[in-house]
Order: structure tokens, then C-alpha cells, then sequence
């Protein structure tokens, strides 16, 4: 499939599709809005479903197919915040604390961004390593206790480290994905019984939550003037080079073409659902415009629509 | 025509805050002393206007009806810990409260 026909593929997906008509209801000043309940609702039922196929999967990998994997992961998601809070103060000349919240938003992972990666390589017809949605959850966590560490270290004000730590990792998106792979993985065939609820409604679900995203990211737009031209070009280039190095190291961890690409993405990705509470209390002083606007109003749209072809084609040469 | 209740007077105390600080907003008038509290959901629009987190809600509301001592301690509490950083607006009236013993 050349790369145009890939682009096409995930431009037109009905969850790219779907994103689109959030930002156009919103643009037009559309009362298209999930009710708060079910947004959140849908949110636990898409983690959940998410950790549970990773489970199902991890639970048949034979654990020395894992170690490689598992240990990139940690390395990434350890060292990238690093990088991206060297880039912010030292070119973006950011004060620390709103540095190390967007570095702890660009080294998490984006659940959502992660599905649309293996929905579009699914389309595409390549395969990919089912246990990647187990290592996402491994991704989630380390970066945002980095960059807090980060802010803190230089930082006056209490990082209150056991309450951090616990709303990292107890947080609901980490609770239920890592749940969700404990299920799986503990019920082996028996989860079974629970694909009809969580498998085959999926798509049709996340194609419902996106289109509320994408209102979500449009409303976000008006803070575009606040975070200024630095950030912009932050928000759609880090992905860029992170997606690099996430396809460098996920090749290789001696991951096939599309867990590279899986890779490449998760890597690339922002968090926006995990970071941005965690970072909120934990550093009060960074400002939420900058942060929040950057990972769900750039990087995620530019990762759905740009990103993951992109993300491909640099693990299909680095695997050719 | 039968008496009217005996009613006490006590302070409420309103806080809006951003919904991420639920919890700790929760556990803040109840280390003041408060005895109770109502929450509920809301949304609204201020200086800030920027919230951290879709996914934790927009506002949470909550109200807590406590003696004038109580709910000194409750606004110096929040002047402290969360006036400067975040979305929290509080404030408080004299309410006529029936069986208000219960909450002192």
C-alpha cells in the first residue's frame, strides 16, 4: 500500500471522521455535547476495554517475548520527559514549572491516540503485538513522576510526593487500564464472555467519544493566542522527533513492524487525561492553558490525522 | 395555627471549586470541623476560566453549614492552600436552620 492510500486510510476512518465532526459542531457553535456522565463513562468503559485486549494478549506472550518490550517502554518513558523539559527551558525559554508540566504531558501516553494507531494499522491489514495496550499503562505513569521530580528539585513548594504518587498511580485512567490487563490476563479464555460488551462495540464507542473530543479540542483553540508560536511549533515537532526515537527504540526492542509503529505513536502521543490531573495538583503554579491546549489541541489532532502514517512509514523503512 | 420550628442561626459556607479538588476540598471542611457537607456538579465561568481536566468534570459545588468558628477556619484554610493557584471561589451567609444543633 503506498503512502498516500495510507493517509487516505486514516484521514477517512470513522474515528478521524468522527474528530473532525466534533471541531466542526463546535465551530459552529453546535450544542453537540455528551452529557459530563457519559463522557466519563465512556472514557472508563474505552481503558478498560483497552487494558482487557492487552490482557487477553500478555496473558498468551511468553514472557521472554515481553522483557525487551517492557524495558524499552520503562527506558522512554524515564528519559523522554528529560528531553522534552531541556527543549522548553532551554529553546522555549519556559519558566520550570510550566516546563516540566508540558514534559510530563509529552513523555505520558495518549490511550486514544494509541487505539487509533492500532485501528488504523488493523485497516491497513498489518499486525501488531497485542500486548502493546499492556505496555501503555507502563508508559502512562513514569514520565509524569519524572517531570514533577524535575520541578520540584529546583522548585520551591512541596511536591507531596505520597499523594502524587498515589494519584499517578491509582488515578482512574492507570487503575483501569492496568485493571483491565490484570483481567484479562488473569481469566485468560474465559474473557470470552465479556467480548460481545467490550470488544465488538469499541470502535463504535471511541468514534462516539471522539467526535466529543473533538469539541473538547476545539473549545481549546481561543487558548492558542495565550500559549504563543514557541509552543505551536512545540506541540506539532516534538511529536515528530519522539516518534523517531520511539520507532529507533521499538525496532530495536525487536518489535515487528506494526508494534514499531504502535510504538512510534504511543511515544509520540500526549497525555490529556492522565497527566493533566496528576500535574494540576501536583504543580499548582503551571498554567493549564499551556499544557492542555498543546497536548489536546495540537498534538493530539496533528497525531490522529499526520502522525501515525508518518510513524509508519519511519518503522517501515527502519524495517526494510 | 401550630408554633413554627426553633431554627439556629449558623453560617453556610459555599465553596465552587475546580473539580479535580473534590477530595481535598472535601477533607479540608471536614479537618475544619464541619459535620456535613452537600456537593453537586456544576459548571460556570470566572477569570480563569481554564480547567485542568475534562474528564474529572467542570466544578464541584459544596456547602456546609457550621458554627462562625468553623467557617473561619475553612476560608483561612483555602486562602492558604488554594486562593493562588487555582479556580475556587467561597463565600458565606447566615442561614436559619431547622434542628441546627445537629451541626455545631
Amino acid at each position: 500500500m503506498d503512502a498516500l492510500e495510507l493517509v487516505r486510510l486514516n484521514l477517512l476512518s470513522p474515528m478521524v471522521l468522527g474528530f473532525a465532526l466534533g471541531i466542526v459542531a463546535a465551530l459552529v457553535k453546535s450544542d453537540v455535547k455528551l452529557p459530563e456522565a457519559l463522557h466519563s463513562g465512556l472514557s472508563a468503559y474505552l481503558l478498560l476495554a483497552i487494558g482487557l485486549k492487552g490482557g487477553i494478549e500478555l496473558g498468551k506472550a511468553p514472557l521472554g517475548e515481553l522483557s525487551g518490550p517492557l524495558i524499552a517502554t520503562l527506558a522512554v518513558g524515564l528519559t523522554s520527559p528529560l528531553w522534552c523539559f531541556a527543549t522548553l527551558r532551554g529553546l522555549g525559554k519556559l519558566g520550570v514549572a510550566d516546563a516540566a508540566a508540558i514534559a510530563a504531558h509529552y513523555g505520558s501516553v495518549s490511550v486514544v491516540t494509541f487505539t487509533a494507531c492500532g485501528t488504523f494499522l488493523d485497516a491497513a491489514g498489518v499486525a501488531y503485538e497485542g500486548f502493546m495496550s499492556a505496555l501503555v499503562a507502563f508508559l502512562e505513569v513514569p514520565a509524569i513522576i519524572v517531570a514533577i521530580f524535575l520541578a520540584r528539585r529546583t522548585t520551591a513548594g512541596t511536591a507531596h510526593w505520597g499523594e502524587t504518587l498515589r494519584e499517578v498511580v491509582f488515578g482512574k485512567s492507570n487503575l483501569l487500564l492496568l485493571g483491565g490487563v490484570a483481567i484479562g490476563a488473569l481469566s485468560g479464555p474465559a474473557a470470552e464472555q465479556v467480548k460481545p460488551f467490550f470488544v465488538d462495540p469499541f470502535r463504535g464507542a471511541l468514534t462516539l467519544f471522539l467526535i466529543d473530543m473533538g469539541v473538547l479540542a476545539a473549545r481549546r483553540l481561543g487558548d492558542l493566542r495565550a500559549t504563543g508560536g514557541f509552543l505551536v511549533a512545540f506541540a506539532l515537532l516534538m511529536p515528530l522527533v519522539n516518534g523517531a526515537i520511539g520507532a529507533l527504540v521499538g525496532d530495536l526492542a525487536g518489535l515487528s513492524l506494526g508494534g514499531t509503529t504502535v510504538f512510534a505513536t504511543m511515544v509520540a502521543s500526549a497525555s490529556y487525561i492522565a497527566a493533566p490531573v496528576a500535574v494540576r495538583i501536583a504543580l499548582p503554579e503551571a498554567n493549564p492553558a499551556l499544557y492542555l491546549t498543546s497536548s489536546l489541541a495540537l498534538t493530539f489532532p496533528f497525531n490522529l490525522t499526520v502522525g501515525i502514517p508518518v510513524y509508519h512509514a519511519i518503522a517501515r523503512w527502519l524495517h526494510a | 395555627m401550630p408554633d413554627p420550628l426553633p431554627t439556629v442561626a449558623l453560617k453556610r459556607v459555599t465553596i465552587v471549586g475546580e473539580a479535580v479538588l473534590e477530595t481535598r476540598l472535601v477533607a479540608l471542611i471536614r479537618a475544619a470541623g464541619a459535620k456535613g457537607f452537600t456537593r453537586l456538579a456544576c459548571s460556570g465561568e470566572g477569570s480563569r476560566g481554564v480547567r485542568a481536566s475534562d474528564w474529572e468534570g467542570a466544578n464541584v459545588k459544596l456547602e456546609t453549614l457550621v458554627s462562625p468558628a468553623v467557617a473561619d477556619a475553612i476560608l483561612s484554610a483555602l486562602a492558604r492552600d488554594y486562593f493562588e493557584h487555582f479556580a475556587v471561589v467561597a463565600y458565606v451567609d447566615e442561614v436559619h436552620v431547622v434542628r441546627g444543633d445537629k451541626y455545631i
